[in-house]
């Protein structure tokens, strides 16, 4: 019971990285792959009718953690206070910065807010590598779950690791990756070219920096091997294929995080025994059944109409034209 | 101030400005649906013009309610982690299925019906904007059963071996008494927030286009007038119903929060056939106020619907709380209740008012006063202020309690969590949300001011399909 809405909480995880992976990919890129006002803005709508219900996978993951797991989201969101506030502000710019471009004519109006959308993603991709990688180390949880310390360290100082650090560069790169091969989808033209560059630059230089990891061992190789896999695809202008392995390695990665220790979901550092677990973290069984039942009966039909809505917007968006 | 304090400003603050958009998007959703159906019934321009322009303030009113709402998801957590801890098992599921129910539906259909406009045949594309209408108002009624349970804590046990809370049953949380009457009030206040905007949108671009064309109509008349009338109507119903809403509301809580109706009237001594103050001046330790303006009777007519009934003060009910709960002060801040309250119901009435006034003078294709559509850009912040007011009245005089009688708010707070840390968490948020203020307003105007699509293109779909950002 309890590990099959482990299951479900870590699936919604996996959709909320995944999907809204590729929306901070495209804001990541949009300025890179765009040389002008109407590229620019054929590359943002790409993510238009999407980002907004590709969000809402967080609200769902959040929600299903807090119900389901509350001695988890407690530990984790009060540990992570300072991070976690950051995330907040960025996806706040990023948000409004994707829905204002478009609403007034303004040439500085339109730049600044690419700008403001550029550096949002960049910076929200950035921290929740580090917040994943630092899931994975562990926190200085005490007896009650809770992190102790001075001042804004408290929260800040989990998070000035070498972990922390590679866990925001593979963010970045994965993000570009999943942004460039849904823009090279989504695009087409000059905008559509430049995307496949990026995603073959992006994709080799990504494996080659993943060569260090092979050497210690772990799944370096795996991740070395995915981007190799994608290089070629983008190469061989194979564009569904290439974001579809792209989607499915990011998958893979996140469901490794959250199942890097076995039946623990926070790790204390401190001490193994005040570490949470499945079980000390879970809600009670009619918490777990109610959520089990709604997952189960409302998340397929979320799934269909979501899937319905890439299917409305399936055509390439072309950037000959002025956006209004 | 203590952590405690700089993390209940924290909630008060992004929580308020949350509640300053939700309302509007709430309404604002129902206002496009009804018009986008009016106009796939009649097939009248001014219907499709006004859908075009409510969408567009629903667009980006939607985006910076649903930025400011992730907020709410992870605040919890982040700044009240003992309360997720203890109370989450029944807190966390309103959460949840809000997000799982509700948002998934507003976000994913109201960019299908923004982008589908020239791709969705005309019913499907229809049916996308009253499915974001629902889900806004579905999404209101799971959230308020969540602050009904802190309100009056209903369908849980608590576990002896851990002392935290179980759910013991969703449906009792979801019909939580305070739930069933705080609900439809919540949704009549959400009706004039738009309805106040749509009015002032619409009677000033009246004018405007009036001027322009030297008081001869324009092509645009019908529209706007039919904007501000509608917005006129919003507001002069969910008026009357937020006061009917609101008068059992106010019967419900004094059953299961005497203490916070005592605070509103600052009633200390329990009193038979106790009066209802309109103004008061006093001390506001307690005792008898020095000056004050009372209508007799009103107060027990309002919170027990008998002219005569026995309501109980403040210092009885300190007594008889400090006898259940243990030693300890259990009455909120009474000059922030007094006056929120009377400020509230003051404020929404004249809102209430004003509608009601631009609807007799513009009966029957009247032209209303130059005066009063001068004065209307300003009506849309007296609903906005009665919300707000209202939610600082049922946040406050619930206090100590963060769940009425069995949590308090001090012992809800983060454990590890330091004043540094809020300090600069407020700095960041205050700091982005007074941006985002300042963007949104000058959108608004912005959006507010282009001329209507031409009647003639705006029923055609447009030349290229492409959907443009």
């Amino acid at each position: 019971m309890i590990t099959l809405w482990y299951a479900l909480v870590v699936l919604c995880w996996v959709l909320y990285f995944v999907l809204d992976g590729f929306d901070f990919g495209v804001g990541l890129l949009a300025s890179l792959v765009g040389r002008d006002d109407r590229e620019r803005g054929a590359a943002v709508s790409t993510v238009g009718p999407f980002w907004d219900g590709n969000e809402v996978w967080l609200v769902a993951a959040i929600g299903a953690t807090f119900a389901a797991f509350p001695g988890w989201y407690a530990a984790l969101l009060s540990a992570l206070y300072l991070p976690l506030v950051a995330i907040l502000l960025l996806l706040a710019v990023r948000g409004v910065a994707l829905e204002f471009r478009g609403k007034h004519d303004g040439t500085r109006w339109r730049r600044g807010w690419e700008v403001a959308l550029a550096a949002s993603s960049a910076g929200t991709v950035a921290l929740w590598g580090a917040v994943l990688a630092t899931m994975v180390r562990g926190l200085a949880l005490g007896a009650d779950g809770s992190v102790a310390g001075n001042g804004l360290a408290r929260s800040v100082a989990p998070m000035l690791t070498v972990e922390s650090a590679v866990g925001a560069m593979v963010a970045l790169c994965a993000a570009a990756l999943l942004g460039a091969t849904f823009l090279s989808l989504r695009t087409s033209g000059p905008v559509r070219e430049r995307a496949r560059r990026v995603a073959l630059w992006t994709s080799f230089a990504a494996a080659v920096l993943s060569v260090p990891s092979v050497l210690i061992g772990g799944l370096g190789w795996v991740a070395a091997v995915v981007c190799l896999v994608v290089g070629v695809l983008a190469w061989a202008r194979r564009e569904a294929l290439a974001f579809g392995t792209v989607a499915a390695g990011v998958a893979a990665a996140v469901v490794a995080v959250f199942t890097a220790h076995p039946d623990v979901v926070l790790r204390s550092t401190l001490h193994p025994a005040w570490s949470l677990t499945m079980s000390n973290a879970a809600a009670g069984d009619s918490a777990l059944r109610l959520i089990t039942t709604v997952g189960v009966v409302v998340l397929p039909g979320v799934l269909a109409y979501q899937a319905f809505s890439y299917w409305v917007f399936r055509r390439r968006v072309a950037s000959g034209r002025i956006p209004s | 101030m203590d952590v405690l304090d700089l993390a209940r400003l924290q909630f008060a603050v992004v929580t308020i400005y949350h509640y300053l958009f939700v309302p509007l998007s709430i309404s604002l959703a129902g206002a496009a649906a009804g018009l986008h159906l009016a106009w796939l019934r009649t097939h009248q321009d001014r219907f499709l013009q006004l859908t075009k322009l409510v969408g567009k303030l629903l667009i980006v009113t939607f985006a910076v309610g649903v930025v400011t709402g992730l907020v709410q998801e992870f605040q919890f957590g982040m700044g009240w982690s003992n309360f997720a801890r203890f109370y989450g098992d029944v807190f966390g599921p309103t959460l949840a299925v809000e997000g799982m129910l509700a948002f998934f539906l507003e976000a994913t259909f109201l960019a299908l019906w923004h982008f589908g406009w020239d791709r969705l045949p005309p019913r499907v594309h229809a049916a996308t904007i009253v499915l974001v209408a629902a889900g806004t108002v579905l999404s209101a009624f799971v959230i308020l059963a969540g602050n009904s349970f802190m309100q009056n804590p209903v369908a849980y046990a608590l576990d002896p071996a851990t002392g935290r809370a179980r759910l013991t049953s969703f449906t009792d949380l979801m019909l939580n008494k305070v739930n069933l009457a705080a609900f439809p009030h919540t949704m009549s206040a959400a009706a004039m927030a738009g309805g106040a905007l749509l009015l002032a949108i619409g009677a000033r671009r009246l004018a405007a286009t009036r001027a322009a064309n030297r008081g001869g109509d324009s092509a645009a008349w019908p529209a706007y007038r039919t904007l501000a009338r509608l917005g006129a109507w919003m507001t002069a119903i969910g008026g009357a119903l937020t006061a009917i809403t609101g008068d059992h509301l106010g019967k419900v809580i004094t059953q299961v929060q005497p203490m916070k109706m005592a605070a509103a009237e600052a009633l200390y001594r329990t009193t038979s056939g106790a009066p209802f103050s309109v103004f008061a001046i006093g001390d506001p330790s307690g005792g008898r106020p020095f000056f004050s303006v009372e209508i007799p009777w009103l107060l027990s007519l309002l919170a027990k619907g008998s002219p005569t009934a026995t309501v109980q003060g403040i210092d009885d009910l300190q007594a008889q709380y400090a006898a259940q709960f243990g030693p300890g002060g259990y009455a909120p801040m009474i000059p922030v209740a007094f006056w929120s309250f009377r400020l509230m119901i003051g404020v929404g009435m004249l809102a209430l008012l004003v509608a009601a006034a631009y609807l007799w003078t513009t009966r029957r294709g009247r032209t209303p006063r130059r005066s009063l559509v001068r004065l209307l850009p300003l009506l849309p912040f007296l609903p906005a202020a009665a919300n707000t007011l209202g939610w600082i009245f049922t946040e406050t005089a619930r206090q100590p309690w963060i769940a009425f009688g069995i949590a308090k708010t001090a012992d809800a707070v983060s454990p590890g969590l330091t004043a540094a840390e809020v300090t600069a968490s407020l700095l960041g948020f205050a700091l982005v949300y007074g941006v985002l203020a300042v963007v949104w307003l000058r959108l608004v105007r912005h959006l507010v001011r282009q001329p209507l699509a031409a009647p003639d293109t705006a029923s055609l779909p447009s030349p290229d399909p492409a959907p443009v950002y």
